[in-house]
């Protein structure tokens, strides 16, 4: 596999890494100093400069169909363990930088709106560059453990953006919330790495999967490490059980829940799964258990945002929806379909968050959406750009959305049918609870609050301009991959990434049968038809009059999240703040303390007492000289 | 030197341990019943000159020179001691007009 890559291209590889370090170091050395709109300004041109390396790369690959590999130091090495600090590039890597750096640097400029009046701006752009610095680590990585070490990273700046303003205390247990959450899967993927280590002898990928590949399929060791990297991926990528961080990270700056808790670094457990795609296949039990995490994560967030009145909080539950999404396609096998989805999600989410983020900034931090209403008029531009991101998200045709739920929705088909009804169902739910937040806020009659508030405005262009972009990639992004049904030419997306599962399916072919044309035509008109028909019973319901003020049964339930905050409260919260208390009062208290104190209380006595053995006599020192000196000869004379 | 060598040689080599042990003995006893600071010290060159004469004792019958050599080493060092133990003894009895060590018992906690 490894071959002579070009200098040129290593180089730019490595250039990757270094951009975004730069801008950190730079702006985070300098916060005091720096003026703050340069370090906006620092800040987004490192990540556009990354930006164009990026289509050099991505050129590359995908023309020459060759792998960029850089080894940029020897990281670990003694005895037969040898772990070099290396980067490599191939089709899913430059696709994942595409998708970094390109939302990333939208973002990026759109923070420089976003955030100008905010007092740690130079902070939050440092951050920023560091989160892309890590993500880029994630990505580029070449062995498991260098990509743990982007993992932890991306983490890090995750908890540093979520309690980005740390005078709010809610917003610092958020954060905490994130990462405390975060390690618990960490466990379980170091314990794959550690199997890893173990079964194979390496840490390397590519050398991973070629030695993986030789062996039978459900082996135990290749269990317990998908299972364990499976386990990293529900703590990143916020799955059941370990979602219930990504709603309250919405205490983050509305940029950074764009980015890293959208577009980027909570797919970063999809791309894992994907980069280990031929462990995964081998494990079938690992792959059920995905599917079915998957479906459950996509079911209960998407019905849980349907009751939600924050907006972000909406876009939160949605995206852990799409996430347990893409997940479920992981499960079925469809590994370029899930990136598929990752990839168009990455944009519409994105898209969605910014205008969320632009309707927020304009009514001055308001986020409960019964408190919005009538802002269609108010603000067109954020309007019409959310009105895009929502029709793209709920897969409504041409807009890239429905294209790569589509990709899913026909491998789901195929598995069965009774799988395609279930995934079906998933993608609706998104239409349902798009279209209510969008006709609330937008279409509703002006709420008191609207009509009190003078000071609505369009934000300025800095903004709009990178929502226009990525506005524009939601439209016209899935035309790369059209269904087969309409024409089995474009298929650029899968034809793109083959060499990277191709032995992944090689190893398990696709063992689905093929529908026939009428079937495949019901399963896509049926669906929209539904659409169609909920878009017009939202619009009824939810733009005329205003919400139902009383829930009832399992509504509340709903509005409630499932109670699973209460339920993990009860279960391990309260149990393990019992047991610091036992452990505070009685265990440090009784024991160790007691214990620690007694034995200072005995020197101290015995102390006492043989002092007394100081008599000041030198007669009496005299005599207990001379009988130890014979004692000490006769015991050597007896031994 | 040689006749002297040999006439020493003469005697058996266990006499003079007896010897010694009778002298490092006495001075062991001297230390302990001794009150007089000044009869301690004595008593401690008694031991001490008991192992110069033991020693001197093995270099004549092993015909090795070092053991004598050692004995000067001690005589030295001996003298050293003496001065400073006498010069303490000196201000001692300056600051309390005795030199008998039970009253000075002031070494203590």
């Amino acid at each position: 596999m490894v071959m002579e890559s070009s200098p040129f291209m290593q180089s730019i590889s490595f250039l990757l890494l270094l951009f975004p370090l730069l801008g950190f170091l730079a702006i985070g050395l300098s916060q005091k100093q720096i003026n703050k709109k340069l370090s906006g300004i620092i800040a987004s041109s490192f990540v556009f400069l990354n930006l164009i390396l990026t289509f050099i790369l991505f050129w590359y690959v995908s023309t020459t169909n060759q792998t960029v590999e850089t080894n940029l130091f020897d990281w670990i090495k003694f005895a037969n363990i040898s772990i070099p600090f290396a980067i490599t590039v191939d089709r899913l890597s430059a696709l994942m930088l595409l998708v970094v750096n390109g939302v990333g640097f939208l973002i990026h400029v759109y923070s420089i709106g976003y955030m100008k009046n905010d007092e740690g701006v130079s902070r939050f752009f440092s951050y920023m560059n560091l989160f892309i610095f890590f993500m880029l680590i994630l990505v580029l990585s070449s062995n498991y453990l260098m990509l743990f070490i982007g993992w932890e990273g991306v983490g890090l700046c995750s908890y540093l953006l979520i309690g980005f303003w740390y005078k709010d205390h809610a917003n610092n247990n958020a954060a905490k919330k994130a990462f405390i959450m975060n390690r618990i899967g960490d466990l379980g993927f170091l314990i794959g790495i550690f199997m890893m280590f173990h079964t194979f002898g390496t840490l390397n990928i590519s050398e991973v999967a070629t030695k993986a590949s030789v062996m039978p399929s459900g082996s135990t060791a290749l269990l317990i490490i998908t299972l364990g990297l499976f386990a990293g991926a529900i703590g990143k990528s916020a799955q059941i059980p370990l979602f219930t961080w990504l709603p309250d990270a919405m205490a983050g700056p509305t940029p950074v829940s764009a980015l890293i808790h959208a577009a980027t670094m909570v797919t970063a457990g999809v791309y894992l799964v994907a980069r280990s795609s031929v462990l995964f296949v081998l494990s079938p039990v690992t792959m059920n258990l995905i599917l079915v995490i998957g479906i459950f994560t996509a079911l209960i967030s998407g019905l849980i945002a349907i009751y939600q009145n924050d907006i972000k909080k909406i876009l939160a539950y949605s995206t852990v929806s799409q996430l347990g999404f893409m997940f479920m396609a992981l499960g079925l096998g469809s590994f370029s379909g899930a990136m598929f989805h990752l990839t168009t999600h990455a944009f519409f989410k994105a898209l969605l968050f910014l205008a969320a983020g632009s309707v927020i900034h304009a009514l001055n931090q308001e986020q409960d959406i019964r408190k919005m209403g009538g802002l269609r008029k108010k603000i067109p531009f954020t309007f019409a750009l959310f009105a895009i991101g929502a029709i793209a998200i709920s897969g409504i045709p041409p807009f890239a959305g429905f294209f790569s739920k589509e990709m899913i929705l026909s491998v789901a088909y195929e598995h069965g049918m009774g799988m395609g009804i279930i995934a079906t169902f998933i993608s609706l739910l998104t239409t349902v609870y798009m279209f209510r937040l969008l006709f609330v806020a937008f279409y509703k009659p002006e709420s008191d609050a609207v009509k009190a508030n003078h000071h609505i405005h369009e934000s300025p262009k800095v903004m709009l301009i990178p929502m226009a972009l990525l506005a524009l990639l939601s439209m016209v992004a899935g035309f790369i991959q059209i269904p087969a049904l309409f024409s089995t030419n474009v298929n650029a997306f899968s034809t793109y990434l083959s060499p990277i599962f191709f032995s992944a399916h090689q190893l398990v072919p696709a063992s689905g049968q093929n529908l026939n044309v009428l079937t495949e035509w019901l399963t896509l008109l049926i669906p929209l038809t539904i659409i169609a028909a909920l878009v017009y019973i939202s619009y009824i319901r939810f733009a005329k009059d205003r919400l139902s003020a009383e829930l009832s049964g399992i509504q509340k339930v709903m509005a409630n999240k499932f109670y699973i905050d209460e339920l993990y409260d009860f279960c391990f919260v309260k149990p393990t703040e019992k047991l610091s208390l036992f452990f505070r009062e009685t265990v440090d208290q009784s024991v160790i303390n007691r214990l620690i104190n007694t034995i200072g209380n005995a020197t101290l006595y015995i102390g006492g007492r043989i002092r007394l053995l100081q008599t000041g006599n030198v007669g009496f020192y005299l005599i207990i000289m001379v009988f130890s000196i014979i004692a000490i000869l006769f015991f050597n004379l007896i031994r | 030197m040689e006749t002297t060598v040999t006439q020493l040689q003469m005697i058996p080599l266990v006499y003079y341990i007896i010897f010694c042990t009778a002298l490092f003995t006495i001075g062991v006893v001297g230390v302990l019943v001794k009150r007089n600071a000044l009869a301690i010290f004595m008593s401690v060159e008694l031991m001490l000159n008991s192992a110069n004469l033991l020693l001197a004792a093995f270099s004549a019958y092993r015909n090795d020179s070092s053991g004598q050599v050692f004995v000067f080493f001690i005589m030295v060092v001996a003298a050293a001691e003496i001065a400073i133990g006498l010069a303490l003894l000196v201000v001692v009895y300056r600051s309390s007009r005795t030199i008998d060590i039970n009253i000075l018992n002031r070494l203590k906690w």
